[in-house]
Order: C-alpha cells, then structure tokens, then sequence
C-alpha cells in the first residue's frame, strides 16, 4: 500500500506501513537476487572456465563456446528450436485467434467450451508428453485403433521417423498451449470498443474487413504477450522433449535446453552446458528486452 | 531421465532430511538400487553392518542407470558435504578421484587381501595412482545373447555363434515371421549391440585399442567400417516399433515368442525369473556372436569419499564387509551378477551364473576381460556418450558405415580434451 495516501512520520503506524512493505519484499528480493541473478552471473563464469564434473575456476576463454558451435548436437538442437519455434508460436497464434473469434460469437455454454480449451494448460508438460507418446506410439496409440477398426492403411509413424518426430512435439506442444493463446485474444476481443465495430458495420464494412481491419490490429498488445510467453516457452521447452521422445529417434529431437542438461550434468561438461545455456538466455534476452523496453516507454506516454 | 527432476526432488527432500542426522553414528550410503531384488540384496549388508553396531543411512536416489544419483552426488560433493560410500561405475569413480574427492582403503585391502581376490580388471578401476579409492560389489556381464529355446527347438535353429550365423538364424527367423532381435532403441541400448559387434568383429585388443584407448587407427580402421555395416545388419533385424522402447519390454517379446533373440546383460535374468521361467532352459544364455571367450564387464563399486576421521572406522567396516565371501554370495545370488572375488563358489547361481563366473576365469588367464563401454567401464562420460551419438544416429539414419567411422572419430577427438 503507499504510504502517501496517509501522513508518515506522525504515528507509528505510518512508520509501520512505510516499512512493512519493504520488509515483506526484502526475502524476495533477496532470493531473486541471488538465485536469478547472481547464478546468472556464475554460469556466465562457468562458461568461460574448464568446467567438467564440477565447477573449475580456471578460465579458458571463449574456448568452450568454439566447442559448443562445432558440435552437431547443438546445430541439430538449434535447428530443432528453429522449426518448433516457428511452428509452434505460428500454429498456436492462428488457432488461438481463430478460436477465439468463435467464441466471441456470443454462442451458447461459451463458459464451459472456453474451460474445456483452456484445460490442457493446467497439465504438465511431461503429462502431456506421456499420453501423447501414446496416443502417437504406432503400435498403441492411433494408428493401432484405425487398424483395430479395419483401416489398415492408414499410416501415422511420426514418431519413430527421425525426420518427422520434431513435429510430434509441435502437434504435442499446440494442444497444450493453444488454448491459452486463446484465452489471451478472448480478453483482447472483449476489450474492443462495440461502438467502433458498429460504426464500421453501419459503413457497410464486411465481416472479413472488419476484422482485417479494425479488429486483429487491435489485438497487437494481446499477440505480443502472447508471443513473449510462447517464445520463452519454446526455448525452455524440455520435460515435453524428454517426455515425449526424449530426444530420439537418435538424436533427431535434441533440444537445446535437453542438450544444455545432458552436457552439464551427464557428460561431465560443465563449461559446454554453461556456455549453451547463455545462448539460451541471450536468445531470450533478444526477445524479452524489446518487448519490455516498449512496454515501459508505453506506460510513460 | 524421465524421472530425473522428481528424483532431484525428493533427493533434495532427503539431502535437507539427511543433513539433519549428519551427527549420527552410521554409514550414509548413496545408491540407486531401488528395486524390489536389489533393495533386498542390500538389506543383507544393513544385517551385516548392524550386527558390528552400525547404523544403516540409507540415501537411494532412483532411476536405473543412476543419473540422477549422480546429479545429487555431485550437488552434495560441490557443497562440501559428500556420503561415506556411494555406488558409482567403474570411470565415474576414476573420474571422482581425479577431482580428489576421495579418500583411501589401502589398510582395509592389506587386511583383508583384496590385491590377489579382486581380478586385475576390476582393480585397476577400482585404485587411483595405487590407492584402494573404491570397493567392487559385483560383477555383471552385458555381452550376452538370450535365445528363446521354445522358437528355435521349433523351428530346429541353432544358437549362433559368430556374427555370420547371427545373420543366417536372424534371416530364417525373419522370413518365419518371427522379429528376429528384441531391441529398444535407446543410446544405451544400441551401444550395448555396438560392445559386442565392436568386440566380436575385432577381438579382445581392438576393442581395447578402440575403446579404452581411442587409438585413431583402430577407430578408422577398415575393421571399425566392417563393425557398422553389420550394425546397419542388424538394424534390418529389429521391429518397426523399436524406436524408444525399454529394455524390459524388449525382454518381454522375447518371453512371449514375439522375437527369437535379444542382446542384453544378465540383469535380463531378472526379468525371465520374475515371469516364471528359468534362465538357460526357456531362455538361453550364450555369449554374444563371436564373443566366445571374450569377458566384457560391468562392476557397481562403492567409492569411498573423503570423510573425517571418526567416520573413517565405519566407512572401513563397510568396505570389507561388502568384499566379504559371504556377502558377496547372497547379494549376487539376488542381483543376478556374480561375485566380485574369484574365491567364492558359484554352486548355488544358475546355468547362466555359473557359465559367467567360468568365463570370467578363463578371460581372465586370457587376458580378454574388458570394461564395457556402454556401460560406463571403459570411457569418462563425455567420450562414452560422444560414442552413443554416433552410434545411434548411425542406427537410426542411413549414413553410411564410412561416414560413421569418420564421425566417429570426429567426435571421440572433440569430447577428449
């Protein structure tokens, strides 16, 4: 609470409700300082030193990063990253408006269906990868049941093809998140002034224009937000990876975040992990950075 | 890896609970044997110790090939606070004692005579720069081929015996409908078939050329070219579905006559025992295709970390007892390996069992037992799982034999530095 709505320094309550506020945050702070920000600081160190099963405090130079950009784990991670990141914040944003479009339709029971998209959000993601290692596995899941019904043709073997398992965790990964992605422009769509709307049907603007026109430009905000979390969200992306085909088959589903794991804490490559996960954290850095500073400015004007 | 972050957890749980009790008399043990067999077999050392007035510490830390075990250990280690014992592999201990977190067993080995019991193998894994820095439990044998008597009595094959034979039984088994090998494609799992092609196809020297000394010549040698297109053989050998599956699964089509063949270690037995059947009549053990009188091994060792001196007394009393003839009979007659001791008798083990511990003598005057590199017996982490990159990309891909053997070696030379 501010303090300035009250007269500080006349009573001790004032003085209570000055510093209690601090007080309460201070813990906060504190553990964010220190475990965000000052491990931050330590793995930045650790990826310039020869870190192997534990931390070393010999540094080397940029010798580790020269390893890490030579390996093809990380070039296939790093391609892997790029193809579900596209895919995946691309997919979810189109489905998410479209969805959301629908809903907005004034429709009947819009609550419950709303819920009902919104549900998958709420699992884990290793959840979400179990079942749908599943439900994709060709001698359980979907392509079991169509033969089971007599359509013995049908064919879905994604999962096991190492070309086309990095879209299984798209397909994985959209279920869980497209309905948060909905809900996100569901609140942007409510925010919109009817009357605009109204006035430009008056003007005899088409359904398609107007939401080519007036509408979808006025959910930016809502995509942005959106985009930020989606993106974070895929560059982090690890226990679905690991859930789902834990990085197989091969190595075809390698991830950087699965890669940044497996260097650090199983191949006794402490220096190597360290450096790939302050790529990570550049490459989200580069988003995250932007979009804040505009937000900021935004709220200055 | 699955359960890697809930078995951090609840190691995080324990490490908080376990620190609280820091002060206790006891031995505090890590391990990740939690399975029904493997608890049991511990239990008989926690009776052991009891009766010299030590108190047990358990801290298990699950998941089978002790990844997580590892994660925990290395999180108590860095905070300066490690467990008396806790169960590594072979290199990971080597690797311990190159960081110099381990203490040493010299006066428990003089004692007891561990110098002409241990085979020389598992001794020079187990001693650093000629100390006693860990203690073997047993002694487990991946290079074996388990055969489904049933399928082959009925369709009047043989057991294979080189990898030729191999091919000739995995063809007829094919056109008979039968999936000739059980395989879960897991790096784990096809580097286990990579030991024993890389062992059979060059021998007992090559794979310690290759392997354990990463001689470039061996590793891009015409032999090495040979060894992956009989991987890529044998991947023409496997079901469509392999890709991911468990090892127990694969165990179980095996069982079921779903598949005629499976490459695996003897830990398999647990799996045939637990479904009624009995290793070496129903299912069949024989060494690997052209691993005949080859050994290659696996040994669980307790690594004895540095602690203070009066938790020294307790840390010894542990040592010697899991070296002890006794224990070591009862814990490998439920675990499923053998001894880790030369002088036990193998009378009450199974066909399978007592085949191993005769093996291991004649490999031994042979000189042919070899750490396994699958299994974390022959190279630290970085370079075993270089090699499992290439070798399951290579299964899993059409690259050819040439281009793996370059990658091959492109890799062992970037992990290795």
């Amino acid at each position: 609470m501010p303090s300035s709505l009250h007269n500080p320094g006349k009573s001790i309550r004032g003085g209570v409700q000055d510093f209690l506020p601090r007080l309460v945050l201070s813990p906060t702070i504190a553990l964010t300082l220190v475990f965000t920000y000052g491990f931050i600081l330590f793995t930045t160190y650790l990826s310039f030193s020869n870190s192997g099963m534990l931390p070393s405090y010999d540094l080397v130079g940029w010798a580790n990063y020269t390893r890490l950009f030579k390996l093809r784990a990380w070039s296939i991670a790093t391609t892997n990253l790029l193809i579900f990141g596209v895919l995946y914040i691309g997919i979810c944003a189109v489905l998410g408006l479209l969805l959301a479009i629908l809903l907005d339709q004034r429709i009947r029971a819009e609550g419950f269906i709303r819920t009902v998209y919104l549900y998958p959000m709420a699992l884990s993601f290793i959840v979400t990868g179990v079942a749908w290692k599943w439900i994709l596995d060709p001698g359980i899941g979907l392509e079991a049941v169509m033969h089971d019904w007599g359509f013995t043709s049908f064919q879905f073997r994604w999962i096991k093809d190492r070309d086309m398992a990095i879209y299984t965790i798209v397909i994985a990964a959209v279920w869980q998140t497209s309905g948060f992605v909905m809900a996100t422009f569901l609140a942007g769509l409510r925010g919109i002034d009817r009357e605009m709307l109204h006035a430009a049907e008056v003007d005899g603007a088409s359904t398609f224009a107007l939401y080519r026109r007036i509408v979808i430009p006025q959910l930016r905000p809502a995509f942005l937000s959106a985009f930020v979390v989606l993106a974070h969200m895929a560059i982090k992306s690890y226990d679905l990876v690991i859930a789902l085909t834990n990085g197989g088959p091969g190595i075809s589903t390698e991830m950087p975040a699965t890669f940044m794991y497996s260097y650090t804490f199983t191949r006794n490559q402490m220096g190597v992990g360290a450096a790939s996960a302050e790529i990570m954290l550049l490459t989200i850095v580069a988003i995250i950075v932007p979009y804040l500073w505009s937000e900021l400015r935004g709220n200055k004007q | 890896m699955v359960h890697s972050r809930k078995a951090l957890y609840l190691a995080s749980v324990a490490f908080a609970a376990s620190a609280s009790l820091a002060s206790a008399e006891g031995v505090e043990v890590l391990h990740w044997w939690t399975s029904g067999g493997e608890a049991a077999a511990l239990n008989v050392l926690k009776e052991d110790l009891a009766g010299q007035g030590i108190g047990w510490e358990d801290m298990p830390v699950a998941g089978g090939g002790g990844e997580a075990a590892s994660t925990t250990l290395k999180a108590r280690v860095a905070s300066g606070n490690p467990p008396d014992a806790a169960q590594l592999l072979g290199m990971a201990l080597q690797e311990w004692a190159a960081e110099g977190s381990l203490g040493n067993l010299n006066a428990v080995a003089e004692a007891n005579d561990w110098d002409s019991v241990v085979p020389a193998s598992l001794k020079a894994l187990a001693t650093y720069e000629g100390n006693w820095v860990g203690v073997p439990v047993n002694i487990h044998r991946p290079n074996w081929l388990w055969i489904n008597a049933e399928v082959f009595e009925a369709n009047d094959l043989t057991p294979p015996t080189t990898w030729d034979e191999f091919n000739t039984v995995a063809a007829q088994l094919q056109d008979l409908g039968i999936t000739p090998l059980a395989h879960g494609g897991q790096p784990w799992q096809d580097a286990t078939i990579f030991d024993d092609v890389v062992l059979g196809m060059g021998g007992a020297d090559f794979y310690r050329d290759a392997i354990h000394n990463l001689d470039p010549e061996a590793l891009g040698s015409d032999t090495m070219v040979a060894v992956f297109d009989q991987m890529r053989t044998i991947r023409g050998f496997v079901d469509e579905n392999f890709s991911g599956r468990d090892w127990n699964l694969a165990t179980a089509m095996l069982m079921d006559g779903e598949a005629g063949m499976q490459l695996m270690g003897d830990w398999a037995k647990g799996e045939i025992t637990r479904a009624g059947l009995t290793p070496g009549k129903d299912i069949l053990c024989v060494p690997a295709p052209s691993t005949t009188g080859s050994y290659l091994f696996i040994s669980d060792y307790f690594a004895a970390f540095n602690v203070s001196e009066d938790e020294k007394a307790s840390q010894e009393a542990l040592a010697a007892s899991i070296l002890a003839p006794g224990f070591q009979e009862a814990f490998n007659l439920v675990k499923g390996s053998i001894p880790a001791r030369t002088d036990v008798s193998v009378g009450e083990f199974d066909a399978c069992g007592q085949r191993a511990a005769a093996d291991l003598k004649e490999a031994q005057e042979n000189n042919t037992l070899v750490g396994s590199l699958a299994h974390g017996t022959a190279q630290t982490s970085a370079v075993q799982r270089a090699i499992f990159d290439v070798v399951t990309e290579h299964f899993n891909s059409d690259m050819s034999s040439e281009d793996a053997v370059e990658e091959l070696q492109i890799a062992v030379e970037s992990a290795s530095y």
